[in-house]
């Protein structure tokens, strides 16, 4: 039972049935609260996010992204609280200048902009959740899949294929 | 069903149906044979309520029974529901942050429609947990004493009735005030509904209580302007802005006010709404509390010019009077604060339909209070500007209220209030009078019954929102009075009501202060402005801050009866803290691991609570756990990984997100 298979996640699915995996990383306050406020709402909407809460959108690690993408997701969110609502002050500002730099860096990665997405969703907002999710996962099913782990397998066979093991 | 890897952690998954809110969208039975067959995991169940007894009794019976040592719950929000599975697992003998939640509810079932998905979500959700969960520590709760002072700001009917109850029971109260006088808008209303009692009769003596009661400083004119620190012990900054007349000294003889130098009050009267007129020197309203007048040094000669004769002074025996008063800044730490900091009504000329402040006869409903009231202005007479009494009068309801282009939410009072209004104008000046309403709103005890007696006093009902206020006339009939125009939706056809006056029903609103006092305090509001409770049901007058509590109208619009309910209650939330001496806090704080530390100082800009600190003699960054609130920006900025953060390590995070991305 320790190895039992699991459906295959959506790493290289057939043409048109495409389903993007979407990591979101909210803060505890404002934008994980307003996805409960949805919930309890019960608006509808698409199945793709699965959310790691964060206390403070200041405790994401640029890190934590590229991993994301490096495992296979196909876009990264990252919620936090309105510009002067932090629960901790300052943390989502920080997040901001975090998420400008990498912003740049994930270009050179050849990762498409909207694939990457920071909003402020304070935690009345259930609706915005909702449209913000339904939003990204149109514009990245649009892109088709990032398969950035298949693109580093790729890569590091090529590498091998020039430079042979002696 | 044993399994191995993952640490060799033994690990126990529970499955909740919530009854059919998570069963009827998520196959909660293949969710716990999947998770069966995860690393680490020694068992994996599915039960119908696992916040019921039977469900935290089954984890406690399981940690024993299988020697568990980490708990996943798939449930709920943890929000709802941690401190539940926490204590559970506590119960059960393992430390209580061995375990996490996964939350299949509000995240998944009630959000997706597509079973299949929301299932495989719930799997990858449960898969994501399992790993993270196996590299969960056991930690310590920290414990934090409660400062037993409690701090009100906002001195209505709300935070008059909480600083009473708190000081009643033996605790010290500080009730912060921006006017004058306490009171706010109840000492305003002349009656309230559905009881007809006097608002004075009702609260004036609770004001007077609050003055006398040694537990309690009150502070009028009074700001909050900062607040540190955290639950059990914040530290406020109150800015106490000058009166000019001395408090202690002052007895309220309003000997200065007859010898000021203006003979006539000719400045508008703030408490009045500018309907009736003050002197320089003036008490806000005849049973303001604390009995103390005021200068306003805005209209004062003396602060105008620096040559008035200064009468005022020279009456009082007392020497109260003091030109040089200063502001003055107070500093004082509490356990816990309760904001009631009220509401402030619909400024009526945003809806330019109505004619506010175009047409001289159109009023909004507080001015109307004043105006009914026997201390008021016009000493309860309704009058219009020309000194006539009015025939018929219109009140329109839902300004500013259940209207999309202003406030889409129901003001709640102005149904009950516009009938209270309708019967006063009656009594006082025998008008006919008309209600323009969309929907009568009467739930509350006794108010349908009031509804029912202002239908048998012969007031007016017309079924229609009210599309104009107009005094262009056309008939001779309307000449020289203003027009209602609106469609009488029962009779089917439009309506023009000629009348001498109109009353709008105006809505409650947040204060136009209310963004910079939740930042101030660092809690939520929702859409529209009020202040965000934590649960809307269970924690209604908490916030997301420990410690922090609401009351009355900054919360929502409400009623006297529901206003006061709530100022208990929150007073009550206060105590139970200040009772019980310390309160629990998340040990979710940072720490340096020294050895890992280059010293670069990144981190240390970084705090916005100045926790971290230099060791110069190490060289290494130290963080101080007493100060750190757990946010870990710190931890995200530390570029050789040297500051771990407890319940969110690097580690964990990275486990959970490529959990949630691959089996």
């Amino acid at each position: 039972m320790a190895n039992a298979v699991q459906p295959a996640p959506a790493a290289a699915p057939a043409a048109g049935a495409f389903e993007p995996k979407i990591v979101a990383i909210f803060c505890n306050w404002c934008t994980y609260t307003a996805a409960d406020l949805a919930g309890t709402s019960r608006m509808k909407y698409a199945p793709n996010t699965r959310v790691v809460r964060v206390m403070c959108s200041g405790r994401v690690d640029p890190q934590f992204v590229l991993d994301a993408f490096a495992r296979g997701a196909d876009g990264v969110l990252i919620g936090g609280c309105h510009p002067g609502d932090c629960h901790y002050i300052e943390g989502n500002y920080k997040c901001l200048r975090r998420a400008r730099l990498l912003r740049r860096m994930l270009g050179d990665l050849g990762i498409e902009a909207d694939r990457f997405r920071l909003e402020w969703i304070s935690a009345s907002e259930g609706d915005k959740v909702q449209k913000v999710v339904n939003e990204m996962v149109e514009q990245v099913r649009a892109l088709g899949p990032l398969n950035l782990p298949g693109r580093l397998r790729d890569a590091d066979r090529e590498m091998e294929g020039a430079h042979p093991a002696p | 069903m044993e399994s191995k890897t993952n640490g060799g952690a033994r690990i126990g998954v529970y499955v909740c149906h919530c009854g059919s809110n998570i069963a009827a969208q998520v196959d909660v039975k293949a969710v716990a044979e999947y998770a069966s067959a995860l690393p680490g995991v020694v068992l994996s169940k599915d039960y119908k309520y696992m916040c019921s007894d039977p469900g935290q009794e089954m984890i406690k019976q399981d940690i024993k029974d299988h020697r568990l040592d980490r708990v996943v719950v798939a449930s709920c929000s943890p929000l709802l529901h941690e401190h539940t599975f926490r204590t559970a697992t506590s119960d059960g003998g393992l430390n209580p942050y061995l375990f996490h939640m996964v939350n299949i509810r509000e995240h998944d079932s009630w959000v997706h429609e597509d079973r299949a998905a929301a299932t495989e979500k719930a799997k990858d959700l449960v898969r994501a947990a399992v790993r993270r969960v196996a590299l969960h520590t056991a930690l310590e709760t920290r414990r934090v004493p409660i400062h037993p002072d409690v701090l009100i700001v906002g001195g209505g009917i709300a935070g008059i009735h909480a600083a009473l109850t708190v000081a009643k029971a033996g605790k010290k109260v500080y009730l912060v005030e921006k006017d004058a006088t306490i009171g706010g808008h109840m000492a305003r209303f002349d009656k309230t509904f559905p009881t007809l009692d006097c608002a004075a009769c009702i609260l004036t003596p609770k004001m007077s209580e609050v003055r006398a009661h040694p537990n309690i400083t009150l502070w009028t004119l009074s700001d909050v302007v900062k607040v540190d620190g955290s639950v059990g012990n914040f530290q406020v900054t109150v800015r106490r802005r000058p009166r000019y007349v001395v408090e202690d000294l002052c007895v309220g003889c309003l000997e200065c006010i007859k010898a000021c130098v203006f003979k006539e009050a000719k400045f508008p009267d703030e408490f009045n709404l500018g309907l009736g007129k003050r002197k320089p020197v003036y008490m806000p309203f005849p049973q303001a509390v604390p009995q103390v007048v005021l200068i306003d040094p805005n209209t004062c000669i003396e602060f105008k010019t620096g040559k008035c004769k200064k009468t005022c002074a020279a009456a009082c025996d007392r020497n109260a009077i003091d030109f040089k008063q200063a502001e003055q800044v107070e500093t004082v730490t509490v356990g816990t604060i309760m904001l009631s900091t009220g509401f402030q009504v619909f400024d009526a000329v945003r809806d330019p339909r109505y004619r506010y402040k175009q047409i001289p006869e159109v009023y909004t409903a507080l001015e109307i209070e004043r105006m009914v009231t026997a201390s008021g202005p016009t000493a309860g007479e309704i009058v219009m500007k020309d000194g006539r009494h009015p025939k018929r009068v219109a009140i329109i309801h839902c300004v500013g209220s259940r209207d999309e282009r202003t406030n889409r939410y129901c003001s709640r009072v102005c149904c009950m209030y516009s009938l209270k209004l309708a019967h006063l104008i009656k009594e006082h000046s025998g008008a006919e009078v008309y209600n323009f309403y969309i929907d009568m709103r009467t739930p509350g005890k006794g108010y349908e019954e009031f509804y029912d007696r202002l239908l048998g006093e012969g007031v007016h009902f017309i079924r229609g929102r009210v599309a104009e206020v107009t005094d262009v006339a056309e008939t001779p009939e309307e000449k020289g009075r203003i027009v209602v125009r609106a469609e009488d939706t029962l009779a089917g056809v439009v309506r023009r009501v000629p009348v001498d006056m109109v009353v709008l029903s105006v809505g409650l609103e947040p204060r136009a202060d209310s963004a910079e006092v939740r930042r101030l305090f660092n809690i939520s509001c929702a859409t529209g402005g009020f202040f965000l409770e934590r649960h809307p049901k269970l924690a209604p007058v908490n916030t997301a801050t420990d410690g922090i509590f609401l009351a009355g109208c900054c919360q929502g619009p409400k009623d006297i009866p529901d206003t006061v309910a709530q100022a208990g209650a929150a007073a009550a939330e206060a105590l139970m803290l200040v009772m019980k001496g310390h309160v629990e806090i998340e040990p979710n704080t940072a720490h340096v691991v020294e050895s890992d530390c280059s010293g670069c100082k990144s981190c240390i800009g970084l705090c916005p609570y100045t926790a971290i600190s230099f060791d110069e003699e190490k060289k290494k960054a130290v963080i101080n756990e007493a100060l750190c609130k757990g946010c870990g920006t710190c931890v995200a900025a530390c570029p050789s990984g040297s500051i771990v953060q407890n319940l969110f390590t690097d580690g964990e995070i990275f486990e959970e997100i490529e959990g949630v991305l691959n089996g």
